[in-house]
C-alpha cells in the first residue's frame, strides 16, 4: 500500500477522528495510537512514544503530533494531509457556527454540553496517559521516571521543560 | 502573572480596543503565539490578543474561547479561525489558521525528517526514551490537576462518566468515536438531570 492509497487512509482516519476530538489533542491520543499502531501499522509502539516526545519538545499546538504520525505513514505529503484532515473540517465548522451564532442570545445548551464534556475529556486524557505509559515505559526505571515526573509536576510549579530535559539526560546516561 | 493587575486596573476606564489588525498582521501574530507555545498555545494566545495587542477584552476572549471549546477539534485551531473571522472575515480566518499552523508544521516536519534519518542512533534513542517517559508523567500530572475540582465537588455523575470513558478507551481499547457516540448523549442527559435536581 503506497502513495495515494496511504494518503487517502490518512485523510479518512484523521478527518473522521477530528469530529470526535473533544478536549484537544491529548484526549485523542488513544485513538491516534489505535489508528497508527494497531490498525494500519504505520509505526511501532516505541516510535509512537518517540513521536509523543518529539511533539512535546516542539512549539505550536499539540495537535501537530498528527503531522509526525502522518510523516511515518507517507512522508511529507502524509504529514500535510494528516494535519489538514485533523484541522480543516472542524475549523470550517467553527467558522460556520461563529458566523451563525452572532445573535444566538444566551441559550443554556453550550454551558450544559460543556459541563457534560469535561469529565469525558479528562477520562480520555487519563486513557492517553495509560496508553503512552505502556508504549514508553519498558523498564522499572522508566516507570519510576514517569511517576517521579508526574509527582513533581503535580506537586511543584517547576517549569515542565526542565523535567523533559532531566528525562533526556537520564536517558542519555543509560539509566532508563 | 504579576503583570495582570495593572492591566486589569486600566481596562475599565480605557475600554477596548486597538485598531483592528490587517490580514497580514493576523498571520504574524498567530505565528508568534504558536512558536512561543511549548506545551500549549492558549496561554500565549490570551496574552497576545487581550494584554498585548488589546484586540479583544478579557470577556470577549472568554466568550470566544468557550465557543471553541464547545465545538469538536483542537481548541486553539478553532480559536484562530473564529477570531480571524471576527476581525477580517474569511480572509482573516485563513490568515490566522495559516499563521498558527504553518511555521510549527515546518519545524515538526523537519524534526520528523531528522528522526527518520537518525532515529536509530543509540544515543538519540536513549534521550528520546527518557524524554517520553518524563512527558507521560507530565500528561498524568495535568490530568490529575484537571480531575481535582471534580473530586472535590464529589459529583458522582461526572466521576462515573470519567471512569467509564477511561476503562472503555484506555483499558479495553475500544474505538473513540463509538465510545463517544454513546457517552456524550448519556453524559448530557445525566448532567441535565443533575442540574435540574440541584435547582429544584
Amino acid at each position: 500500500m503506497t502513495g495515494l492509497g496511504t494518503l487517502i487512509s490518512v485523510a479518512a482516519a484523521f478527518g473522521w477522528l477530528s469530529l470526535f476530538a473533544v478536549g484537544g489533542a491529548a484526549a485523542a491520543i488513544p485513538e491516534i495510537h489505535r489508528i497508527a499502531v494497531d490498525l494500519n501499522h504505520w509505526m511501532t509502539d516505541a516510535q509512537f512514544a518517540d513521536t509523543f516526545a518529539i511533539a512535546q519538545l516542539s512549539p505550536g499546538p499539540n495537535v501537530l503530533i498528527v503531522s509526525l504520525v502522518g510523516y511515518h505513514a507517507a512522508g511529507i505529503a502524509g504529514a500535510l494531509v494528516a494535519t489538514l484532515a485533523m484541522c480543516v473540517p472542524t475549523a470550517a465548522l467553527a467558522y460556520t457556527v461563529s458566523r451563525l451564532l452572532h445573535r444566538a442570545g444566551d441559550s443554556p445548551w453550550p454551558a450544559l454540553v460543556q459541563a457534560a464534556l469535561v469529565p469525558l475529556s479528562i477520562g480520555l486524557m487519563a486513557a492517553s496517559g495509560l496508553v503512552l505509559a505502556f508504549a514508553a515505559d519498558g523498564s522499572i526505571a522508566a516507570v519510576v521516571l514517569t511517576v517521579a515526573a508526574a509527582v513533581l509536576a503535580a506537586a511543584t510549579s517547576l517549569n515542565p521543560v526542565w523535567l523533559l530535559v532531566a528525562g533526556g539526560i537520564l536517558g542519555l546516561l543509560g539509566w532508563i | 502573572m504579576s503583570s495582570d493587575s495593572p492591566v486589569a486596573a486600566r481596562l475599565p476606564r480605557d475600554p477596548p480596543m486597538s485598531p483592528l489588525p490587517s490580514t497580514f498582521a493576523l498571520f504574524v501574530a498567530f505565528a508568534k503565539m504558536s512558536l512561543a507555545g511549548f506545551g500549549g498555545v492558549l496561554v500565549f494566545a490570551r496574552r497576545a490578543i487581550v494584554d498585548k495587542h488589546r484586540w479583544m477584552s478579557a470577556d470577549e476572549f472568554n466568550e470566544t474561547f468557550a465557543l471553541c471549546h464547545f465545538l469538536p477539534g483542537p481548541n486553539i485551531v478553532n480559536l484562530s479561525v473564529v477570531f480571524g473571522a471576527r476581525i477580517r472575515g474569511l480572509a482573516g480566518s485563513i490568515a490566522a489558521f495559516a499563521g498558527l499552523l504553518a511555521p510549527p508544521f515546518l519545524i515538526v516536519t523537519t524534526l520528523a525528517l531528522l528522526y527518520a534519518h537518525y532515529g536509530d542512533v543509540p544515543a538519540l534513542r536513549r534521550v528520546l526514551n527518557g524524554v517520553s517517559c518524563a512527558a507521560v508523567g507530565l500528561l498524568m500530572a495535568v490530568t490529575w490537576r484537571m480531575m481535582l475540582p471534580l473530586l472535590k465537588r464529589r459529583e458522582p455523575v461526572a466521576l462515573v462518566m470519567l471512569v467509564a470513558v477511561f476503562v472503555a478507551v484506555g483499558v479495553l481499547r475500544w474505538p473513540l468515536p463509538q465510545v463517544l457516540l454513546v457517552t456524550i448523549p448519556l453524559s448530557i442527559a445525566a448532567t441535565w438531570l443533575a442540574q435540574r435536581r440541584g435547582a429544584a
